[in-house]
C-alpha cells in the first residue's frame, strides 16, 4: 500500500459519485443564499460560509451522504484489478455462481415459451388505466397464477452451495480431527466465538438491550440526525417507536420529493409494461406473506413495492459489488445488436420463492409507499443481496452456512455428530432461515429486533449465531430424535423465541 | 497503469524445496522458488496476482554501479503476508502491488530478482504467483523550455472591416458565458443514471441470452 495516497482515490470516487447530486444543488443553493447573511464576511468567506453550513445542519447530511457512500464503496485494491475480481476474487465461486445463473435463465425461459407468456408486454391503453384504479387494492385481483411456479426454492440454491469445490482444496475423504462434519466444504475464513465475543460486545449479558416499549421522548441521536451515530445505537436494539427513523438514518433513506418522484417514475413503469416476473411476484406474496399471519395485511403494499423493485434501474449499480451479473436480452429481431440490449428484468434481480419476505415486515416501519420502498431497496443492496448469491463474502451465505456449521461442530460436537448420523445434516434444516434473514419464522418483534443488529454491526454474521443458538436451545430434545422429519418437527416452530437472550447465551455463556 | 510499461523479464519456472532426497518423499513442499531474471533495472514496483500463497520474500541481486562483475544478494522484503489466514481463502487470489518504498533495500541496477514463496499449510495442492510484473523507475521528466523562436512572434494587429456587423465585445462575451456555462455543466457531470429501462419506448424482447 502507498502511504498518503491510500484515501485519495477513494474520496475521488465519493466527490465523483455525489457531485450533480441533488445533495450537491442544494448545499450550492444554501451557500448561495447564506450570502446575504451578516455573519458571512469577505475576508473569511470560506471559513464563514463552512461554519453557516455546520450550524444549519448541512454539514451533517453530507456527512450522511458520505457514510453510505462508504458503505456501499468498492475496497480498496490494486489499480489493475479486473471488475469480475471486483464482484468476486475467487475464480472457482464466479464460475459457480455464472452456471447458477444459466441454470435459471434456462428456467425462466422455458416457462415463458411453455406457458406462452412473452417475457416482456407493452400494457393496452385500457389494461393501463385499470391498473392505475386498481393500484392500491392488487391483492383483489385473483389472476390465475396455477400455472407458474417459482423459478427456485431456498432448498435448490443449498445443492448448488453444497456442491461447491475449489479445485485447489486438498480435503481428504477421511474422517480426521481436521474434518469438517458439515455439508459446506469451501474453506472461507469464519470467526469463531472468541473472535465474535470480541465484535459483538455490546451484546454481553452484562449490557441491557432494548426490546420493551419506547420512551415518549425523542433521542438525541435522532435530533442530531447522525447516520453513524444512529447506527451504532442500534446494535443494543431500537425503541419500537424510533425504529423507522434509525433505520432511515442508519440506512440514509430520504423521503424527499426526488425520492417520491423516483417512485412515480417506477409506477409508471408498472403500469406501461407487463413482465413475466410480475406473475412470479403475484405468486411468491400468494404463497407466502398472504398466508402467514403477521403479514397478510400488508398483500397490497408488498405488491406495490416489488413491482416498482422489478423496474428499478438504480439497483443496477449495486452489481459492481455483487457476484451475480443481471441478465441481458434483446429487443426482438435485434438479437446480437448491442444497440438494442436490454436487461431483464430492469432491475436485474430473478425473484424466488420466499423473497417477498424480504419487504413484508418493513411493512410494520413504514406505511407510505415511497418511503417503505427506498428503505427496501437499500437494505437490498446492502444485505439481502449475499444471502442468495454465491460469493466469498464473509456476509454471504456461503460463509453464514459455514460459520453456522463450525458454531455447532465446535461448541455442541455431541449433537452434531447425532444428527449427521441419522441423516438430518443441521445445515438442511437452518438453510431456509438463513436464507430469508429468519423473516417469517419469527415473530415480528423478535425479527426486527434481529434486524436492529444487522444493520448495527452491519453484517449478517448474526443471522448464522442466532440458527446456532436456536439448535443449542433445542439440544435436549434434538438428541432424542431419531430422523430428520422428527428433527424438522422439533424445530418447525421458532415463534415463541426470544432472539436475544438465546443469542447473548450462545456468545457468551458458552463454556470454552 | 499501462501494462505496456513494464518491463520484460524471464520468469524461470518455480522450484519447489524439499528436505533431504527429492524422489520417494510424498509430503508437499511448503516453500517455492521463483527466479525471475531482469537486466540491471531500477524497479518502480512489482505487481503479481497470488494464488495460493501466503508469505513472499523478496530478494534481489543488484550490481554495485561502479564495479562490474560483483553483484550481491539482499533481502528486499521479508515474509510479506499475502493470505490472512494460511488455512482459509482470504487474499488468496487477490492482486497486490509492492512499491519501492517499501522495500527495505533501494531496488537500483537489480539483475535478478527472487521471490521465496511460503504456504505452511496443507490445505492446498498447489501454490505459486502469477502475471509477475516489473516496472521500472522512471526520473520525472525535465521541465520543457519554451522554443526561443516561438517568443520572437510578433503579434500584427489590423483593424478589421466592421460594416453591418455586431460589436465583437458583445458578441464574445456572450460566447464566453454560454462557454463557461458548457464547462460548468461538463464539470458536474453526474453519474446518476436517467432510468428508463426500455429501447425507444420498446421492451419487447426475445429470450433471455444464456451466454
Amino acid at each position: 500500500m502507498e502511504d498518503g495516497t491510500d484515501l485519495s482515490p477513494s474520496i475521488a470516487q465519493i466527490v465523483q459519485r455525489l457531485r450533480g447530486s441533488h445533495l450537491h444543488s442544494q448545499l450550492e443553493r444554501q451557500a448561495k443564499d447564506c450570502l446575504h447573511r451578516p455573519e458571512i464576511k469577505l475576508e473569511s468567506l470560506k471559513e464563514d460560509v463552512r461554519a453557516f453550513l455546520k450550524a444549519s445542519g448541512w454539514e451533517k447530511r453530507l456527512q450522511n451522504a458520505v457514510y453510505r457512500e462508504l458503505h456501499v464503496q468498492l475496497p480498496q485494491c490494486h489499480p489493475t484489478t479486473p471488475a469480475e475480481h471486483l464482484k468476486e476474487p475467487l475464480a472457482y465461486m464466479r464460475k459457480a455462481q455464472a452456471s447458477w445463473e444459466k441454470r435459471v435463465l434456462k428456467s425462466l425461459n422455458s416457462m415463458s415459451t411453455e406457458l406462452g407468456v412473452p417475457l416482456a408486454r407493452m400494457r393496452p391503453a385500457g389494461e393501463q388505466k385499470d391498473l392505475t384504479n386498481k393500484w392500491n387494492e392488487m391483492g383483489t385481483d385473483e389472476p390465475d397464477l396455477s400455472r407458474f411456479r417459482p423459478v427456485y426454492a431456498p432448498k435448490d440454491f443449498l445443492e448448488v452451495l453444497i456442491s461447491l469445490r475449489n479445485p485447489n482444496h486438498d480435503s481428504s475423504e477421511d474422517m480426521t480431527v481436521k474434518s469438517h462434519w458439515g455439508l459446506i466444504q469451501v474453506p472461507l475464513n469464519v470467526r469463531d466465538i472468541l473472535q465474535l465475543r470480541q465484535a459483538y460486545s455490546e451484546l454481553n449479558l452484562n449490557n441491557g438491550q432494548l426490546g420493551i416499549d419506547d420512551h415518549a421522548h425523542v433521542h438525541p441521536v435522532v435530533v442530531e440526525q447522525d447516520s453513524a451515530a444512529a447506527q451504532q445505537y442500534s446494535r443494543r436494539g431500537c425503541p419500537t417507536g424510533l425504529r423507522s427513523d434509525l433505520w432511515a438514518l442508519t440506512l440514509n433513506s430520504t423521503n424527499q420529493p426526488q425520492d417520491v418522484m423516483h417512485y412515480e417514475q417506477l409506477k409508471a413503469g408498472v403500469i406501461q409494461h407487463d413482465l413475466l416476473v410480475d406473475y412470479l411476484i403475484y405468486k411468491d406474496v400468494k404463497l407466502t406473506a398472504s398466508n402467514d399471519d403477521y403479514y397478510f395485511v400488508f398483500e397490497d403494499f408488498l405488491y406495490q413495492v416489488m413491482l416498482c423493485f422489478s423496474r428499478d434501474t438504480a439497483v443496477l449499480e449495486h452489481f459492481k459489488y455483487n457476484s451475480a451479473t443481471p441478465p441481458k436480452s434483446y429487443i426482438h429481431g435485434k438479437v446480437g445488436n448491442e444497440e438494442f440490449a436490454v436487461l431483464y428484468p430492469p432491475n436485474g434481480v430473478i425473484p424466488f420463492h420466499g423473497f417477498s419476505m424480504y419487504v413484508a415486515p418493513l411493512c410494520f416501519l413504514y406505511n407510505e409507499p415511497s418511503k417503505l420502498y427506498s428503505v427496501f431497496r437499500m437494505m437490498y443492496i446492502r444485505y439481502f443481496f449475499r444471502l442468495h448469491s454465491i460469493s466469498s463474502s464473509p456476509s454471504g451465505i456461503v460463509a453464514l452456512c459455514l460459520q453456522f456449521e463450525r458454531l455447532l461442530q465446535a461448541h455442541l460436537p455431541q449433537l452434531f455428530y447425532h444428527l449427521r448420523q441419522i441423516g438430518a445434516q443441521p445445515l438442511r434444516i437452518a438453510f431456509k432461515w438463513m436464507v430469508r434473514a429468519f423473516s417469517g419464522y419469527l415473530s415480528t418483534d423478535q425479527l426486527l429486533l434481529l434486524w436492529d443488529r444487522i444493520l448495527g454491526y452491519d453484517s449478517l454474521e448474526v443471522v448464522a449465531v442466532l440458527a446456532a443458538a436456536v439448535f443449542a436451545f433445542r439440544a435436549e430434545n434434538l438428541m432424542e430424535v431419531a430422523s430428520l422429519a422428527s428433527a424438522e418437527a422439533v424445530l418447525a416452530d421458532l415463534s415463541t423465541l426470544k432472539v436475544m437472550p438465546l443469542i447473548q447465551i450462545f456468545l457468551f455463556a458458552t463454556a470454552i | 497503469m499501462n501494462h505496456s510499461e513494464s518491463v520484460d523479464c524471464t520468469v524461470k519456472p518455480p522450484v519447489f524445496l524439499q528436505i533431504g532426497d527429492a524422489k520417494g518423499d510424498s509430503a508437499r513442499s511448503g516453500v517455492c522458488v521463483v527466479d525471475d531474471l531482469a537486466t540491471d533495472i531500477n524497479i518502480e514496483k512489482i505487481t503479481f496476482k497470488n494464488y495460493y500463497t501466503a508469505y513472499v520474500t523478496i530478494r534481489l541481486l543488484r550490481r554495485k554501479a561502479e564495479k562490474e562483475g560483483s553483484a550481491k544478494w539482499c533481502t528486499a522484503l521479508r515474509d510479506l503476508a499475502l493470505m490472512d489466514n494460511p488455512h482459509t481463502e482470504g487474499g488468496s487470489q487477490n492482486y497486490f502491488s509492492i512499491h519501492r518504498r517499501q522495500m527495505q533495500v533501494e531496488p537500483d541496477h537489480v539483475e535478478s530478482l527472487r521471490l521465496i514463496l511460503r504456504q505452511p499449510s496443507s490445505a492446498w495442492r498447489l501454490f505459486n504467483l502469477e502475471e509477475i510484473r516489473l516496472f521500472p523507475h522512471k526520473e520525472p521528466a525535465p521541465e520543457k523550455e519554451v522554443s526561443d523562436w516561438l517568443s520572437n512572434l510578433i503579434v500584427v494587429k489590423q483593424p478589421p472591416d466592421l460594416e453591418g456587423l455586431p460589436d465583437p465585445q458583445t458578441v464574445s462575451s456572450s460566447i464566453q458565458q454560454m462557454w463557461a456555462l458548457t464547462e460548468v455543466m461538463q464539470a458536474n457531470r453526474t453519474t446518476a443514471s436517467i432510468g428508463r429501462f426500455d429501447v425507444d419506448g420498446c421492451y419487447d424482447i426475445n429470450l433471455l441470452s444464456l451466454t
